[in-house]
């Protein structure tokens, strides 16, 4: 009888401690998405993204924290097609996410890792990728290049169904 | 002595050890297996020691820090005394553990220990595998550079394609949307408390059932496990013939387990340590990111595999692996324990071990990955230009210029990712060749859109320059039929 009770003290006191603990351990996927898709941040004015070329920028991760060091210096390749068109595409290669560079003389983004290669425009080009490079949001405000940005897009089915959530934001 | 003898005594009265320490120590084990063949567990966990004692000094001064872990380890290797050892024993102990405990599994498989009534010790001897497995990825990570940084992207990445889950997935595993300062404390925790606090729990419950159950008889063909004789005839083997563990097998234990650490010691202070290599800063992209040696065979897969069977099989061969694992013994759980009499399970073994060696291999040279400073750092062979027009010449820079030498080799140097081109005149007509170029095709991007008609003729001239040894030139054969009908006429 009175062990009956002790274990049910037991398994009342366990659960008033575990469940916080399962909220505390389940944190990282509780943030608010959707508030920071909604931010800007700027890439800087546009001028110093002449017409015709692609290159790479650099911000800050939006929700870094202080001890995030160099990891929250984040590279993203800036294209510009023409005045008002631009183009920015993560650096994380749409295969497994190594960083690709950009071979202006060949017009091709080329991966260090498994070979991957896209065109200018970010689509596919060759190697085991499945699709082209992902894709910022972005918007020209008073003569700076913002885009919306804060996680690392990676080629699950997240980044896939970019309706309603962009890769990269 | 007396002394000793007195406080030893005073010990033993309270914990009452002493005898079944004894006991443990002197159990009878079957002569044969005083052998050099039954020395890997115990080296193992020689080793395993010496990751502790490692681990514990380096994270006396390790920072887990997103901001401070790489200054912490260029201290290690520079400033503080000695610093640069621990680290290359720490290092050169993980690779050493992963070695020996595949040698280990091989054995215990080939040997047959798995069978019955050693089931349990094989089941945690796997999930001994995947706990060491996870200490050298994490550690991997702890040694936070630029591959630490990529590395965990790759892993995310997989993590990704998780079916539904996919997105918590990579969540749970960067402790946030992005890889940071959260992703390395996470990795820290796991390095340090939840993966070794699983691994001595695992080699508590693996030795206890060595102890409890005995060390495996040395396998002779024709004697074949049944489940209702077995334990019998393996009691009158080590009672008939048997020898105390300490001193008749340990010594090569004790032999084997000092080599070991010295070769560790060895590498340490040969080769030194691992890296670390540049900052964990994502905005230096001038970078090739490449995994520690026992994850060279996964590295290779995923660039050999076909894009459209990744995500099933780098979900699903994981599972089944282990699942197969778990359920040998009890697949084969009775039965011929001799690799004599058990062809599959040595082809088995060869199999794996050719397939592991060889994506390793293939790995470490990554024949698939352009050689992204071939185009201005490898020159053309000499004389592919030598005694050449103009045109062709111009040829020769454009292939520099536009990058072709990236993928292609010529004399042997520059990139592997497409075939080499010393000989491509030969196979491939002047119409292929400008079709090739413009189009792409087989794993080739298209350059159309980069290449001027003047780029492209010039630089298929060279290209048709490239028929070695006097060998003829491609030739079109409607067309030499079209031109020898013309003649005709």
């Amino acid at each position: 009888m009175f062990l009956k009770l002790g274990l049910l003290f037991g398994g009342f006191v366990g659960t008033t401690l575990g469940l916080p603990i399962v909220g505390y351990v389940l944190s990282p996927l509780a943030r608010d998405r959707k508030a920071r898709a909604g931010s800007w941040l700027s890439l800087g004015s546009v001028d110093q993204f002449p017409t015709g070329e692609t290159r790479l920028s650099t911000y800050r991760n939006p929700g870094a924290s202080a001890w995030d060091g160099d990891t929250a210096n984040i590279a993203c390749w800036v294209r510009r097609v023409d005045d008002n068109t631009f183009q920015v595409f993560a650096t994380n290669c749409a295969h497994l996410g190594c960083p690709v560079r950009w071979f202006k003389q060949s017009g091709l983004f080329m991966c260090p890792c498994h070979g991957g290669a896209y065109y200018a425009d970010g689509s596919r080009a060759s190697g085991p990728p499945e699709r082209g490079l992902f894709e910022y949001p972005h918007r020209v405000d008073r003569g700076t290049l913002q885009i919306s940005a804060g996680e690392m897009p990676t080629p699950g089915p997240s980044a896939e169904a970019s309706t309603d959530r962009p890769p990269c934001a | 002595m007396r002394v000793i003898n007195a406080v030893a005594d005073w010990f033993d009265h309270r914990l009452q050890l002493g005898a079944p320490l004894r006991e443990t120590m002197e159990h009878p084990v079957p002569r044969e297996t005083a052998s050099w063949a039954y020395v890997f567990g115990s080296a193992a966990l020689t080793i395993f020691g010496l990751q502790v004692v490692t681990g514990i000094l380096l994270a006396l001064v390790y920072v887990p820090s997103a901001g401070e872990a790489w200054n912490s380890l260029q201290a290690l290797n520079h400033q503080v005394t000695f610093g640069w050892l621990i680290r290359g024993l720490h290092g050169w102990g993980s690779n050493f553990m992963i070695a020996i405990v595949l040698i280990h599994m091989v054995q215990v498989f080939l040997f047959g220990a798995y069978k019955f009534p050693r089931e349990l010790t094989w089941i945690v001897g796997v999930l001994l595998l995947i706990v060491t497995l996870g200490m050298a990825f994490t550690g991997q990570v702890l040694r936070f550079d630029q591959d630490a940084y990529w590395g965990l992207g790759i892993g995310a990445s997989i993590a990704s394609r998780v079916p539904v889950a996919g997105p918590w997935v990579v969540d749970l595993m960067l402790g946030g949307p992005i890889i940071a300062g959260a992703t390395l404390s996470r990795f820290f925790a796991l390095h340090v408390f939840l993966i070794p606090g699983l691994l001595i729990a695992f080699v508590g419950v693996h030795v206890l059932l060595v102890l409890k159950l005995g060390v495996n008889e040395w396998p002779m063909p024709g004697r074949v496990v049944r489940r209702a004789t077995y334990i019998h005839e393996y009691n009158e083997i080590t009672h008939r013939d048997g020898v105390p563990f300490v001193p008749y097998a340990v010594w090569k234990d004790i032999f084997f387990s000092c080599a070991i650490l010295l070769a560790i010691g060895a590498c340490a202070v040969v080769l030194g340590p691992f890296g670390p290599s540049g900052p964990p800063d994502p905005t230096i992209i001038q970078t090739a990111p490449r995994p520690d040696f026992f994850f060279l065979w996964l590295y290779a897969l995923l660039s050999l595999l076909p894009p459209s069977a990744e995500t099933p099989i780098l979900l699903i061969a994981p599972a089944v692996a282990i699942a197969a694992l778990l359920a040998l013994p009890f697949l084969a759980g009775e039965g011929e324990k001799s690799w004599r009499r058990r062809p599959i399970a040595v082809l088995m073994v060869l199999l794996a071990a050719v397939t592991l060696g060889a994506l390793t291999r293939l790995g470490g040279a990554a024949p698939w990955s352009p050689s992204m400073n071939a185009w201005s750092g490898v020159p053309i062979p000499a004389q592919y230009v030598k005694g050449r027009t103009a045109l062709e010449r111009q040829g020769a820079l454009v292939f520099q210029n536009k990058q072709c030498h990236n993928c292609h080799a010529l004399g042997g140097d520059g990139g592997k990712r497409g075939p080499a081109l010393d000989s491509v005149a030969v196979s491939l007509t002047r119409d292929q060749l400008i079709r090739q170029v413009i189009q792409g095709g087989g794993n080739m991007p298209a350059y159309g859109r980069n290449l001027n008609p003047a780029e492209t003729n010039a630089l298929v001239a060279f290209l048709q320059t490239l028929c070695p040894g006097g060998q003829a030139a491609a030739q079109d054969a409607s067309r030499t039929q079209l031109e020898s009908d013309a003649r005709r006429d």
